[in-house]
């Protein structure tokens, strides 16, 4: 009884040491360690899932790791891929997927919000059915697609058979070009929502007096766009074209559900080529040799954005 | 005026739209229609559109083709929601810190965090797995849960830090004048406040948690029970064939959830997430 009475003094205590410690002073030091103290848990856990396996990564590509014992091997993951006929075409690959892919995302978005920023009836309507594709697993959109593309009954098939442009049945994702296009498609169905609706956003925010100042100015509505809509919403167009790069450099899921880089490598990617290697055929350093490559490319990505940004930003204004 | 469109512009605008919008819907209409039809019509040429002989009877098929269908849709909503709730214990204190206060290495581990959206999970699963199974986790919920999360933390911090700022700071000094403590203001005036903000940044990682169960799912788990949906809706594919009408009605289940909760919460969350973003 008496010692839980002590106990609980001493709790009493160390709970008003607590709330002394957390109570807000005037001391720049009291806020400092109370800020970092928030942020601790959040910056832990990215340590333990984000920087420490990116570490990792980097060990695990100078070694031959893989299901048995694993050995220092220097540089020779590095120089096999470097020197493997395949890679090569891979990268060039890769960045044809993803140029082509964001350059219709942004094209397609750029569009799709001038035209739900229109003043039309049932705008409201037309902006949340642009969102699906977005919203819905990737996977399971990724499944309707693989039915549109079946060449006996998918629907693009048949509907190009009755039109007559082809004379039988067309199986998409069985042939190298037309299984790269196809996954270009999916992947700009998906990508796309996300864009409109920013660029959307953005051009709301787009101050109506300027617009009207050049409508007075007898100036048309495409002149408008160029030089008014465009400069306005350029730094969220830029973040918006670079964010949406690097997504499109690292997409995995759609090609994997696909093709799973097939037929033939027609749809590796880097991304698709460092699973085949780490996980599906086990050879984790060389996997990981190719996990480095793909982070230094896009840390170049990174460094090429924040420049971008702060070009953008001084030329045409901060929007606030 | 300036808003008046000629009836040519309006109608030329009408069919962009449709145009635009028959893209980003046709694959739903299409799923729907084969999940309506009888698998032996399926596999019939030429392509039809319409037919008489649909039926909703797919739909009570799916569950006698994939007796654990139940289970992976009880899977991918438990999944998405024990992600939300993890990812939301890292963000909301984080948010708080980078709205408040200002510290050294504010900006810097700010940009850090941000430069986490470089790295997809796919990069990072070799080192991912031998985390995991040294933790004994592969083969259960967390395997796919703590990765999960990971991802989504960073945005969250950026999205709640805006709503956040929006709050008035001097509610809380008129807190700290009174003699609350820092966590007491933190939990009964800005929390509540916050609200709108943390449902926003709540569903917004729901959805993302929901969408993206199929890599760390095929990757860290090999148990059919632990299974979220995206990954077992694949059984429909057998060694003979694939079961067409039966997998789009299973992938028209797996969207409804979703579905339904933007439907509901659309309002807030077209606000939420451009408020946050359009960002200097």
């Amino acid at each position: 009884m008496i010692s839980n009475k002590t106990n609980q003094t001493q709790r009493n205590y160390l709970v008003r040491q607590f709330m002394a410690w957390i109570r807000p002073t005037s001391g720049i030091n009291s806020t400092r360690l109370f800020a970092w103290v928030l942020i601790a848990p959040a910056a832990a856990y990215m340590c333990l899932i984000v920087a420490w396996p990116l570490l990792e990564t980097v060990r695990l590509s100078f070694t031959n790791a893989g299901i048995g014992s694993e050995e220092y091997v220097g540089w020779a993951n590095y120089e096999k891929l470097l020197n493997s006929r395949k890679f090569p075409a891979t990268v060039g690959r890769t960045f044809y997927w993803m140029f082509l892919s964001v350059g219709l995302k942004l094209i397609l978005g750029l569009i799709g919000a001038s035209l739900l920023a229109a003043n039309l009836k049932g705008k409201a309507a037309f902006r949340v059915l642009v969102m699906p594709p977005w919203i819905v697993p990737i996977a399971i959109g990724c499944i309707g697609w693989l039915w549109l593309y079946n060449g006996h009954f998918g629907i693009i098939s048949g509907v190009l058979q009755q039109l007559g442009i082809i004379d039988g049945p067309f199986e998409f994702l069985a042939y190298k070009r037309s299984a790269f296009y196809s996954a270009i498609v999916t992947d700009v169905w998906i990508g796309t929502p996300m864009i409109t609706i920013f660029l959307l956003a953005a051009m709301q925010n787009v101050p109506r007096d300027l617009y009207e100042a050049a409508y007075v100015d007898g100036a048309s509505r495409w002149y408008r766009f160029r030089r008014i809509t465009m400069p306005q919403i350029m730094p969220t167009f830029v973040s918006m074209a670079l964010l949406s790069a690097i997504w499109t450099f690292n997409s995995f899921e759609i090609i994997w559900i696909l093709t799973e880089g097939g037929p033939r490598g027609a749809t590796t990617t880097l991304i698709v080529d460092t699973y085949k290697t780490a996980i599906a055929n086990y050879k984790y350093g060389q996997g990981a040799a190719r996990a480095v490559l793909i982070v230094a490319i896009l840390t170049v990505f990174m460094v090429l954005y924040l420049w971008l940004v702060k070009k953008v930003n001084r030329k045409f204004g901060d929007n606030k | 005026m300036i808003d008046k469109y000629s009836l040519l512009e309006k109608l030329g605008r009408y069919a962009a739209i449709g145009i635009f919008l028959t893209f980003m819907l046709l694959p739903f209409l299409e799923m729907f229609l084969a999940s309506l039809r009888p698998l032996t019509h399926l596999f019939r040429t030429p392509y039809q559109f319409w037919s008489d002989d649909m039926s909703l009877q797919a739909y009570s098929d799916i569950w006698v083709t994939v007796p654990k269908l139940p289970r992976y849709i009880f899977n991918s909503l438990f999944l998405a929601t024990m992600t939300t709730l993890l990812c939301m214990i890292f963000v909301v204190p984080a948010a708080y810190a980078y709205a408040r206060f200002d510290f050294r290495g504010k900006a810097l581990s700010l940009g850090l965090f941000l430069a986490v959206n470089m790295f997809a999970g796919a990069v990072l699963l070799i080192p991912l797995y031998k985390l995991l199974r040294s933790m004994g986790l592969l083969n259960t919920y967390w395997a796919m849960i703590i990765p999960g999360a990971a991802f989504l933390v960073p945005t969250g911090i950026y999205m709640l830090k805006s709503f956040l700022e929006k709050i008035p700071k001097e509610l809380e000094e008129a807190a700290y004048v009174d003699g609350a403590s820092r966590l007491y203001t933190l939990r009964r005036v800005i929390l509540p406040l916050a609200l709108p903000g943390l449902i926003v940044v709540g569903v917004y990682s729901f959805i993302g948690a929901y969408a993206q169960q199929f890599l760390f799912a095929i990757t860290f788990n090999q148990e059919r029970d632990y299974m979220p949906l995206p990954a077992g809706i694949f059984e429909f594919i057998g060694y003979q064939q694939v079961i067409w009408n039966e997998m789009m009605a299973a992938s028209i289940i797996g969207i409804l959830p979703v579905l339904f909760i933007f439907l509901f919460l659309q309002k807030y969350l077209m606000a939420g997430l451009t408020a946050g973003a359009v960002k200097s």
